[in-house]
């Protein structure tokens, strides 16, 4: 092991009453890949940004390299060497990577000196870049190289890696670690923050994990099982889904006919040629890379958004093609959109007049005044079927923690029993417990006989709870096929390289 | 050392503290306004007299302040659907005067008749003026994409010179001297004061009514829901499936309409005849009293009676106390920036923070 770079003692910071960290001691050596596990809310965030100059502790002590400092903000952390690749990317769409990284370089501008150097830091640390396409065109791992490349232009001796590999596929995620290891074994150190367990032990020496705050255990994460760190991370067992009984097939309850939409925006994916059936009692999933068509392919079959160009949408035996979202959930149908707050909910709204968005259709809440009693009881029922853990009885949406609200807006759908629920990301962000609570009652959903239809980036998630997976890559959507038969080598290939549709008539 | 300056929320708000805020915004422009009296040679307890306390206590002049109170209240009513829904209609002043322009149409074209029938399709044609005119910007919206600001405020200039042309032109009076004046019009076509020898209409209880109108449908209605959804969050009333450009259509056109039954109360009740100028400039300060009441109908209602009070002290304060009108037209902006800084106090603490630089 290397010398020490960074030693963190007794670190502790609350925001008002809630103590996001308590006493949090964490030592990084150089050359050492650090995992800092724990679910969402465990204070992690908290604790790098401390580390990052972007909050400051209310006691402790930071060392690095041996020295007590005080880090009053980023360009502090990383004038001692403390570089940090963010979860969201704050990249400049229209200008060019040799562009984005110049920018927070003082004094530099993106000429042929700096592209020089650039490319000899790429080359050295095999990261392929096309440093003048612009950003937009890049794909998310393209993006993640660019952010990487500019926090080693300034030579850092610690790197803080905030849940790099969410955004990535299989195979960028393996050159992403190649990278860490060769950054590594150059003397750095490397703080890497994940929920992916299986990756942790694949690429950590040492793992702290952090619960509520607190340190619960620092331990080595290739000696003990993907399990015994969840365990750690929860407190307790319950991250395992209860198998539901063997229940016969329905009729397809949604159906897409070679679909095809318009993008939206210059950004935005051509839907090509789309075909699906989920029945009724199934679960089908699908999975690829964000940014592959999934947004669009939501928004057209909520009837949220995109113009369709060809195809068909049915639901329930019906032709929907050109129906607005609500003559859609009066067929029976239920969609959960990515985007919890703002999307789903009104932040500012208490969570009964939340209830309105999706019921005032089909729910019987009045037609011209609302029936403000129902909307209370609706919204009192959600929150106690759903385990929704709220600080007051009608809370506003944006007061509930990630996990809660997804719970609620789960809820919320699953009350209005419907024959078909369509998710979008329905763990997304959430911590594991949570995420285990919600793909269980989509599981039960289907067992009593809805059709479910998933769509995730979270492959995991998608093979514990999809009957049929269906990959999806640059518009277009591969044959979904039984979860059983399917392993994880070749779903990656169809997340990376798609199916060309000739074959995808299976 | 360098000093930052940080705003950091507050968690909780008391009632107390919410109801205190605009009256402390009130005090303290109060004070600051009566120091620029001051520095101006002037008795700030003697502006403060004929500001506030006559157009309170003075008969006449109360009645006055209701009167002017009854525009704004209607225009700012009307525009709080809009600004709720984030859809900016700056041209209230325009779809005012359409207003006038259609109802006076009315009293002109039935110029000699008379029947009870007169006013409430003067009314009728006010109201559809404004929500034609209103129409414009938000067809050119929901078709084209344009910005609502631009074609709004714009079309206020149009709405101007139309009127301009009519009392110039078609509508001029004969019997007028070649005044750019329209015919007076008759009692049938006037707003009849309530009581006997007073100045005060019916057109003060339609305001009333459509305060209670707002504050129900803001409250209780799925419309209402609707509107605060679009504006709050688009894609979540996307989302509800609530159509964007129904609603742009619908709030325009409810603001419009509210704004040319003003602008027809106003030629009918005060006016009683078309001519240059009659707008005054009220669709735009309604704009500052929709705000003022923090964009909800109780507090449009109210603020509507300060800035009349307001409005109809500065008249007197020109002849008795030689003030110029423009004071007045300061103090409301005043008077806005201290709303907004204790809303802003109100959701935020300021901190200091000290920085090794």
């Amino acid at each position: 092991m290397g010398p020490e770079r960074i030693r963190l003692t007794g670190i502790t910071k609350a925001f008002g009453t809630l103590k996001a960290n308590d006493h949090v001691d964490l030592t990084l050596h150089a050359g050492e890949i650090h995992a800092l596990l724990g679910e969402n809310g465990a204070g992690k965030s908290t604790l790098m940004k401390m580390l990052y100059g972007l909050l400051r502790p209310d006691a402790g002590e930071i060392r690095i390299n041996g020295q007590p400092v005080t880090l009053p903000s980023p360009r502090a952390a990383r004038a001692q060497g403390i570089g940090m690749v963010f979860q969201h990317f704050s990249l400049f769409e229209d200008f060019t990577a040799l562009e984005n990284i110049a920018i927070p370089l003082d004094g530099r501008i993106a000429d042929a000196g700096l592209r020089a150097e650039v490319e000899a830091k790429a080359r050295h640390f095999g990261l392929a870049i096309a440093l003048d396409r612009p950003v937009h065109t890049l794909s998310a791992g393209e993006r993640q190289r660019i952010e990487i490349l500019r926090a080693l232009m300034q030579e850092p001796q610690v790197l803080i890696l905030d849940e790099p590999t969410s955004v990535l596929t299989p195979d960028e995620a393996e050159a992403l670690f190649a990278t860490l290891e060769s950054l590594a074994s150059a003397g750095a150190g490397i703080l890497f923050i994940s929920h992916k367990l299986e990756e942790v032990r694949r690429l950590c020496s040492r793992a702290t994990i952090l619960r509520g705050g607190k340190v619960v255990a620092e331990t080595d994460p290739r000696a003990v099982s993907a399990a015994e760190l969840a365990a750690l991370m929860v407190g307790e067992g319950v991250l395992d889904l209860r198998p539901v009984a063997d229940h016969a097939l329905g009729e397809p309850m949604l159906h897409l006919d070679g679909l095809s939409v318009a993008p939206e925006g210059v950004h935005g994916v051509t839907l090509r040629d789309i075909h699906l059936t989920v029945r009724a009692g199934e679960v089908v999933a699908i999975a690829g890379v964000a940014g592959n068509g999934q947004s669009e392919l939501y928004a057209a079959i909520s009837g949220e958004g995109g113009r369709i160009t060809a195809g068909q949408i049915r639901m329930a035996g019906q032709d929907v093609t050109r129906r607005d979202i609500n003559s859609r959930r009066r067929l029976g149908a239920a969609f959960v959109p990515e985007a919890r707050l703002g999307q789903a909910t009104l932040p500012q709204g208490p969570l009964s007049e939340n209830i309105i968005l999706s019921w005032h259709a089909t729910g019987s809440l009045g037609r011209w005044l609302l029936d403000t009693v129902r909307t209370g009881a609706v919204a009192r029922r959600v929150i106690e079927r759903f385990d929704v853990r709220t600080p007051s009885s009608d809370p506003q949406a944006v007061q509930l923690s990630g996990g809660n609200l997804q719970k609620y807006v789960v809820g919320r759908e699953i009350e209005r029993q419907p024959r078909l629920m369509v998710v979008d990301q329905p763990s997304w962000g959430v911590d594991a417990r949570a995420a285990t609570h919600i793909r269980q009652t989509l599981l039960d959903l289907a067992a009593a006989g809805a059709a479910v239809l998933v769509i995730s980036q979270d492959l995991d998630e998608a093979m514990a709870m999809a009957d049929r997976i269906a990959v999806m890559h640059g518009g277009y959507l591969s044959a979904a096929r039984p979860v059983p038969a399917l392993s994880r080598a070749e779903i990656g290939l169809l997340m990376t390289q798609g199916e060309s549709p000739a074959r995808g008539a299976a | 050392m360098s000093f930052n300056l940080a705003l950091v929320p507050r968690r909780d708000v008391s009632l107390i503290r919410q109801v205190l805020t605009p009256v402390v915004a009130l005090l303290v422009a109060l004070l600051i306004g009566g120091v620029i009296v001051w520095l101006m040679g002037r008795s700030p307890a003697k502006a403060f007299d004929v500001f506030l306390r006559e157009p309170l206590t003075d008969p006449w002049a109360l009645q006055e302040v209701l009167l002017k109170s009854t525009p704004l209240m209607l225009i700012s009513i009307g525009l709080i659907f809009c600004f709720r829904a984030n859809r900016w209609n700056i041209g209230a002043e325009g779809q005012f005067l359409l207003g006038g322009i259609f109802g006076g149409g009315v009293a002109i074209a039935t110029h000699g008749l008379t029947g009870p029938w007169i006013l409430p399709l003067m009314m009728l044609a006010g109201a559809l003026g404004g929500m034609l005119y209103a129409a414009i910007p938000a067809m050119l919206r929901n078709r084209f994409g344009i910005s609502e600001i631009l074609t709004s405020l714009m079309l206020v200039y149009v709405a101007e010179l139309l009127l301009d042309y009519l009392v110039r032109g078609p509508w001029r009076d004969p019997k007028g001297f070649n005044f750019p004046q329209s015919v007076p019009f008759t009692d049938a076509a006037q707003l009849q004061p309530l009581f006997e020898g007073g100045r005060l209409h019916a057109g003060f209880a339609l305001a009333l009514l459509a305060v209670l109108v707002a504050i129900l449908v803001f409250r209780r209605s799925l419309f209402g829901f609707a509107v605060r959804a679009s504006g709050e969050a688009p894609r979540a009333a996307n989302f509800a499936g609530f159509n964007e450009q129904r609603i742009t259509l619908v709030v325009f056109l409810i603001s419009g309409g509210l704004a040319g039954l003003a602008g027809m109360i106003e030629v009918s009740g005060q006016v009683g005849q078309l001519r240059p100028g009659f707008g005054q400039g009220l669709g735009f300060t309604a704009i500052i009293v929709a705000f003022l009441g923090r964009l909800s109908p109780v507090g449009a209602m109210l603020s509507s009676l300060v800035i009349a009070v307001l409005l109809i002290g500065a008249e007197s304060a020109q002849v008795s106390l030689k003030l110029p009108f423009d004071l007045t037209r300061f103090f409301m902006g005043l008077l806005l920036i201290t709303v907004l800084a204790g809303e802003s106090l109100n959701r935020y603490r300021l901190e200091f923070r000290k920085e090794a630089a």
